[in-house]
């Protein structure tokens, strides 16, 4: 099953090959074999970084292997390309802080997304100018297709992850924005798109339904994220992290190259995954993130906060209660990465532990931005990553915990996920915090989370807040524990 | 131009990445997410042979800008992914004397 048929379908092997011909196309079943190898190393934390070495190794085989395509006739455009997306990739990779991680991938949609719209237009382009002698080459209707999917998928993937990436820096409201008649205009737009994709197929010489189709996916990528909240981003950036997968796979359909089809395909089915995943950690269907406009309607929620009190803390008792503890779970959330008081939970971990205590960290699927954005940010954070636990992995050993310890998680701890049906996040999978002996909340202030749903383990009897800002406390819970 | 022999290698190859990814486990879902995207950006092979095709100032200029895309996601895309799997790193020394030994933990098989 590793072994990809690249070379099968080379095309041009049934003829005479030229060695150059044959030794790109080694390079290219080099570079598939290597990113399939790369992406199964990601399977164990250990293994995974010589793994994507090796993968970037493929790469540059690939890359090298191309600069010899007998098409290619000059160069300086290449290497002003290669220079400026170096100069522009360079800092993207190395200074681009961890707690960023959300948007800068959902920006590197957008480049990737773009690089496929982009080649597609220019092969439509080229296709319908005309030889030397006058003639056109020309489309056939299945390579039209391929250029069609390509450009469809490229552009809506370019506004589209440009809308995310803007939301998750907070260029853009994070809350849905809806307009009458959303619906039918979304609707009207695809529908158009579409029929537009349909007549080019039959007829490819169109040049005016070519662009205007681009327009229109363009328009789709913005109208597509505006009615999707900030918290439903990590549904939206795995979705249009298959996109673009998708745009590059029909790219490849549309010059006859099978390493980008086999990438393209990988990347389309690891985004779709991911989404499909995201999608069950929250219990909703992938109907309901993108067209649900989550948050709206909260007036109906059958139990509200009035009447109950939560109780504060102080960072003195707070730090009394983690120093005696035995057992202690901490429950990250968006508001740590805000926050960025990840190397202050990892420091007031590392005392508990000096004091005996044993600590262990609880990640929710959906905790954070994007997929796994906790993880990465505990590691930075120097937390060994035998220490994070996965959902399944430890809702059971919450009702033997001393201290839970939520630090900017709402939702994904909100009770009402069990116990009310009336609720907006009801039948999604929570981490069952409620069930330890004691939680202290550290949160802002009593404002509801982002969905804007009333959280009841603020109100439990064993549930104690901790107010003010995540790094604040948690550099006062240090200094406190430390004087114990 | 569209062979159906590319159709067989987009579904072989999406049925060996979902092998593949479904193995993953969810601590390296950001890393498998850039580094998706890293591999993904072998669109610059395209790229490079339409910028450097010379069939003309517009498709050269296009594909220059694609190169630049892409180019950008190989880049960046490959060093984030390394400086990201280079933080996962198990616990130095055993729990403290007095602590719960950590339970063994499953290696998501």
């Amino acid at each position: 099953m590793s072994e990809p048929p690249a070379l099968v379908g080379a095309p041009g092997l049934a003829a005479a090959v030229s060695p150059r011909e044959l030794l790109i196309q080694a390079a290219y079943l080099a570079a598939s074999v290597l990113f399939i190898l790369g992406l199964k190393s990601l399977t164990k934390p250990d293994s995974a970084r010589r793994g994507m070495q090796q993968a970037a190794l493929g790469m540059l085989l690939a890359i090298v292997g191309t600069l010899f395509h007998h098409q290619i006739v000059e160069y300086h455009w290449i290497v002003a390309g290669l220079v400026i997306g170096g100069v522009i990739g360079w800092p993207l990779g190395t200074r681009v802080p961890m707690t960023a991680m959300p948007q800068r991938i959902a920006l590197s949609h957008m480049f990737g997304a773009t690089a496929a719209s982009l080649v597609g237009v220019a092969e439509y382009y080229t296709a319908y100018r005309p030889l030397a002698d006058g003639t056109l080459p020309g489309v056939d209707p299945a390579r039209m297709a391929a250029l069609g999917f390509e450009v469809l998928f490229g552009s809506l993937t370019v506004t589209g992850s440009l809308m995310a990436a803007g939301k998750l820096q907070e260029l853009l409201p994070g809350q849905p924005i809806t307009f009458r008649g959303q619906n039918v205009f979304n609707v009207a737009v695809f529908a158009l798109a579409i029929g537009l994709f349909l007549f080019l197929i039959a007829f490819p010489a169109s040049a005016a339904a070519f662009y205007t189709m681009i327009g229109l996916a363009l328009v789709i990528g913005v109208s597509m994220v505006l009615p999707i909240g900030a918290a439903d981003m990590p549904v939206v950036v795995s979705l249009l992290n298959s996109y673009a997968g998708l745009a590059a796979a029909a790219t490849g359909f549309a010059i006859g190259n099978n390493v980008l089809i086999i990438c393209g395909a990988l990347d389309g089915g690891s985004g779709f995954l991911l989404s499909m995943l995201m999608c069950k950690a929250m219990n909703r269907s992938f109907a309901n993130v993108l067209f649900g406009a989550f948050g709206t309607p909260q007036a109906a929620s059958a139990r509200s906060a009035t009447g109950l009190v939560a109780k504060s803390i102080s960072a003195e008792d707070a730090a009394i209660q983690l120093a005696y503890a035995r057992k202690v779970i901490v429950v990250p959330g968006y508001g740590m990465a805000v926050a960025q008081s990840q190397h202050q939970v990892r420091e007031l971990a590392e005392l508990i532990e000096r004091r005996g205590g044993e600590v262990k960290y609880a990640i929710h699927p959906v905790a954070g931005r994007m997929p796994g954005h906790m993880n990465v940010l505990l590691a930075e954070a120097n937390v060994p990553y035998d220490r994070l636990y996965d959902m399944e992995e430890i809702n059971q050993e919450f009702a033997n915990t001393d201290v839970a310890v939520v630090i900017g998680a709402n939702d994904v701890v909100n009770p009402a996920a069990r116990n009310d049906p009336s609720s907006p996040i009801y039948g999604m999978p929570i981490l069952n915090v409620d069930q330890a002996r004691s939680i202290i909340v550290m949160k802002r202030s009593m404002n509801p989370g982002f969905a804007g749903i009333e959280n009841e383990l603020f109100y439990d009897p064993k549930t104690r807040m901790l107010f003010g800002d995540a790094k604040a406390s948690l550099t006062k819970l240090v200094t406190e524990v430390k004087a114990l | 131009m569209l062979e159906i022999v590319e159709i067989y290698v987009f579904v072989l190859a999406g049925f060996v990445g979902y092998q593949v990814i479904t193995r993953v486990p969810p601590l390296l879902h950001t890393p498998l997410m850039s580094a998706t995207n890293a591999m993904s950006a072998i669109s610059l092979v395209g790229s490079l042979v339409v910028a450097g095709s010379g069939h003309g100032t517009v498709a050269s200029v296009l594909g220059c800008v694609a190169v630049a895309c892409a180019m950008t996601n190989v880049v960046g895309g490959f060093i984030i992914t390394d400086r990201m799997l280079k933080m996962f790193r198990r616990a130095a020394a055993p729990p403290p004397a007095g602590a719960a030994p950590a339970a063994p933990r499953k290696d998501n098989e």
